[in-house]
């Protein structure tokens, strides 16, 4: 798959959407089509993160690790959501775990060299940081909705 | 909105004919009716149930009798009287009064997307708006059913969320606060469903029912889809005492949910939801 054919994917996905054909193609330089079948481990906790994931098709569950116990999913992800952000803030280490709930068909973008292109052109990087504060804002708020246990709340009979 | 009740303050017996434990505080009621039988009803209503001797509670329909044999009625012990009603067995006899309110008007919705956002036992009063849905399936445009619970053991109807995804003619979404792996379905809040499903929002009718802050995100999710305020239907939750909009016990701004709701559009509802204490 070339630059170009990455190009095209990036352009149909909503984290991405209005990015001029330049910005693109310098984020699609760091990108690769991959298949990840269901059941895979994609990253895990403590790991280097140097990689994230435009997901495609399927789902994507973000997992932590109980003490004596399995796992438990914290969240999922699915086509035209975002897995990952650790690449972007030092250490650069998974916080969480991440599996393919199904087969994924994702674009991988490699951390370290998208954040070089951000260092060299700030215009890029300062759009690409709005983009990921909006997801990082979204995710918050949704963790905060899921503080308030809001099914469990004894209004409703 | 209902017929008008011809003796509204007087409980018609019911027998229970069934009962299923749904989750651990949740069960629903098969009835029966032994005095003459109650106006029908319509999705969206609510009943005044009796246990007696110890009081009543406001209880939406989860089935009709047309649909589904008996009067279905899910309800959660959250306090001395739902208890109550929730440890009727089958053959005790509970009061009903009713039906009450304003239903989720699905004459209105023909011709037109539906989408149903339901959160815990919001799904109740769903359930036979969802099963007239699909019944008179070819009457409406696509419909979407995007279900939250707080964890899987939790989730009402598997049965029907089973068989209505199993239809290819409903999207059914169902997504839960915390899940071990083995779950197959979604993890996150069920605003995120509506983010991630496609809607044409000029075409769309959206019911949402569940914790009124579960709805307040939920309807704010919709808008930011593009669905217009009016578009969106609400079913609310006061302590209807009377259920004939004399007590103003349900009073909620200048409405009786009683009788006004408890399905109002959001366009009403939205200035409401954002003053303190109301």
């Amino acid at each position: 798959m070339t630059v170009r054919d990455i190009r095209d994917l990036l352009e149909t996905q909503p984290t991405f959407a209005g990015l001029g054909a330049d910005e693109l193609d310098v984020i699609a330089g760091c990108g690769r089509n991959v298949h990840i079948p269901a059941g895979t481990s994609i990253f895990r906790e403590g790991e280097a993160a140097d990689t994230f994931f435009v997901i495609r098709e399927g789902r994507a569950a973000v997992e932590i690790r109980v003490p004596q116990g399995g796992s438990l999913v914290l969240d999922t992800l699915g086509p035209g959501e975002v897995l990952g952000w650790s690449w972007l803030f030092a250490p650069y280490r998974w916080h969480f775990d991440a599996r393919a709930a199904d087969d994924i068909r994702a674009i991988a973008l490699d951390g370290e060299c998208l954040r070089d292109k951000c260092a060299e052109d700030p215009r890029l990087g300062y759009d690409l940081m709005q983009r990921f504060a909006q997801l990082m804002l979204d995710r918050l708020q949704s963790a905060r909705v899921r503080l308030l246990d809001l099914y469990g709340s004894r209004e409703r009979r | 909105m209902a017929p008008t009740v011809a003796r509204p303050l007087e409980p018609s017996r019911y027998r229970v004919a069934r009962r299923r434990v749904e989750t651990p505080d949740m069960v629903t009621l098969a009835l029966e009716p032994i005095d003459a039988p109650l106006h029908e009803g319509l999705p969206g209503e609510f009943h005044m149930m009796w246990s007696f001797g110890v009081g009543e509670a406001p209880i939406s329909i989860a089935g009709l009798p047309a649909d589904d044999g008996a009067l279905l009625h899910t309800i959660r012990a959250v306090g001395p009287v739902t208890a109550a009603i929730c440890a009727a067995e089958p053959g005790d006899v509970i009061g009903i009064r009713g039906p009450f309110g304003s239903g989720w008007d699905l004459e209105t919705a023909r011709g037109r997307d539906v989408v149903i956002v339901a959160g815990g036992i919001g799904l109740a009063p769903l359930r036979p708006a969802m099963v007239a849905l699909v019944r008179d399936r070819e009457r409406f445009g696509a419909i979407t059913l995007l279900v939250g619970a707080r964890e899987p053991d939790e989730l009402l109807y598997l049965e029907d969320l089973e068989a209505w995804g199993a239809t290819r003619e409903v999207r059914v979404a169902v997504t839960v606060d915390r899940a071990s792996p083995d779950w197959r379905g979604e993890v996150g809040v069920v605003t995120r469903l509506i983010a991630r499903h496609e809607l044409d929002p000029e075409a769309t009718v959206a019911l949402v029912c569940g914790p009124e802050i579960m709805m307040r995100f939920a309807a704010r999710a919709l808008v930011d889809r593009g669905l217009e305020a009016d578009a969106i239907r609400l079913s609310m939750e006061r302590n209807m005492h009377c259920a004939i909009a004399q007590c103003g016990h349900c009073q909620l701004g200048p409405d009786f949910l009683c009788r006004e709701g408890p399905v109002l559009p959001y366009s009403r509802l939205e200035p409401l939801m954002q003053v303190p204490e109301l």
